[in-house]
């Protein structure tokens, strides 16, 4: 019979690493900031995972990708826990995977002290452009405020007429 | 702090969210314009996300093997505690914005010292709900500013919503004693202390969007208790005949 060594906390960072999110697979979990702690607690593996919205509906599909990669590590005995406090936010993407939004076509999330000074701002004071992913330029507009996922807006370049997504920040 | 009393607020937040998440989840495929349909949807799947964090962690607070879809699927209209803003029929599009917009402020300002709670799980949840709903809030008030200072029509319409709303708002700014013994142990969040801030933030968008604020006026009650409009019931009947169908069915 064979064993395998135990992998230790680092291995196993680097394996959640490895997941990547299913509604933007340019991001891991891990550059998502949704992994908060992995442990190892009398032999078993437990995962702390955050949810991004209340209703994201890819929070199963990572749980059990997450619980794949962890055994493909050679631990058997994994748990992801839901940790709610404290709530996500988009501060917590790291650059190299704002990086990796752009280069997907994908305008990253302003950071987000940014609209926290009024309670309900109302639209018609204009937000600042948000910069185009493709070419740059800030000659873009806000298309739709919801887009194909709960975390990302529609908006479109007038320089480079392109439509692009905007990971709002949250 | 009584264990029930944390049981009986968590359903009160939760019911909120699942029976107004049902209800603008009824637009789906059928909004006005291809992004407004994404966007209703959108909120609505925000609106039941919450409520499956705030039921969830209601069954496991009363830790009599209750999860989230048995207290969704399996109580009747008496046992749900939303406020009857949630049940009233979508009715038309000016219906459903204004009392999203009207639900959505409240959210913004319970969730708003929610996110203090010395619950940290409910602390955590409410944390989140608020930036979620500070974005439909946002998106509401933009769309009460369009329909208002819109077309005749449109205005017409804008303000027939926000005055047939009006009697139904009171509720969410009651306390019972429930919840006042959850405010004194630091859990809960005092609505009734938010009424003006809501009031002046409502007004606001209002008179910018040309409309009248109502009069103040007789204000229906009974959600909390399980007192029900007759909408509630084919609401429930409608999201519950799939697992009540199918009990335990997996997929």
């Amino acid at each position: 019979m064979v064993t395998r060594a135990r992998p230790d906390a680092q291995a196993l960072w680097e394996a959640v690493a490895g997941v990547p999110d299913p509604e933007v697979p340019a991001l891991s979990v891990v550059d998502l900031g949704i992994v908060r702690d992995i442990r190892v607690d009398a032999g078993e593996v437990v995962v702390d995972v955050t949810p991004t919205y209340s209703g994201c509906p890819a929070m199963h599909v990572i749980e059990t990708d997450i619980v794949a990669a962890i055994r493909a590590a050679g631990a058997d005995h994994v748990t992801v826990r839901t940790v709610y406090h404290p709530a996500w936010t988009t501060d917590w993407l790291s650059e190299s995977a704002r990086e990796a939004l752009r280069r997907s076509g994908i305008a990253p999330p302003a950071p987000t002290s940014r609209d926290a000074d009024e309670l309900i701002p109302l639209r018609r004071r204009e937000a600042p452009p948000v910069p185009c992913p493709w070419c740059g330029s800030r000659q873009t507009e806000l298309r739709s405020e919801f887009g194909p996922t709960a975390c990302k807006a529609i908006h479109f370049c007038n320089d480079c007429r392109q439509p692009f997504e905007h990971f709002k920040p949250l | 702090m009584a264990h029930g009393d944390l049981v009986e607020y968590l359903l009160r937040l939760g019911d909120d969210r699942l029976v107004l998440g049902h209800r603008v989840s009824e637009w789906c495929g059928h909004g006005p314009i291809l992004e407004e349909d994404i966007a209703l949807a959108n909120i609505a799947l925000d609106l039941v996300g919450q409520a499956n964090l705030l039921l969830g962690l209601a069954g496991r607070e009363e830790g009599a093997g209750r999860d989230q879809d048995a207290l969704a699927y399996f109580r009747e209209a008496i046992d749900y505690r939303n406020a009857l803003i949630c049940e009233l029929p979508k009715g038309d599009f000016a219906f459903t914005i204004m009392r999203q917009f009207l639900v959505s402020v409240h959210s913004v300002l319970l969730f708003e010292k929610l996110q203090h709670s010395g619950h940290t799980d409910l602390a955590g949840i409410a944390a989140k709900a608020f930036k979620e709903t500070r974005y439909h809030a946002r998106h509401c008030a933009d769309w009460v500013l369009k329909l208002g200072d819109g077309t005749e029509e449109s205005h017409a319409r804008a303000q027939h919503a926000l005055d047939e709303l009006w009697r139904f708002t009171g509720e969410l700014f009651d306390v019972d004693d429930v919840e006042r013994r959850l405010i004194d142990a630091g859990v809960a969040a005092d609505a009734s202390a938010v009424r003006e801030s809501w009031a002046q933030q409502v007004a606001r968008v209002v008179a910018e969007a040309t409309l009248r604020m109502p009069d103040d006026t007789f204000m229906q009650r009974g959600g909390r208790v399980g007192r029900h409009t007759e909408h509630l019931g084919h609401l429930l009947a409608e999201m519950q005949i799939v697992a009540r169908s199918f009990p335990g069915a997996t997929w």
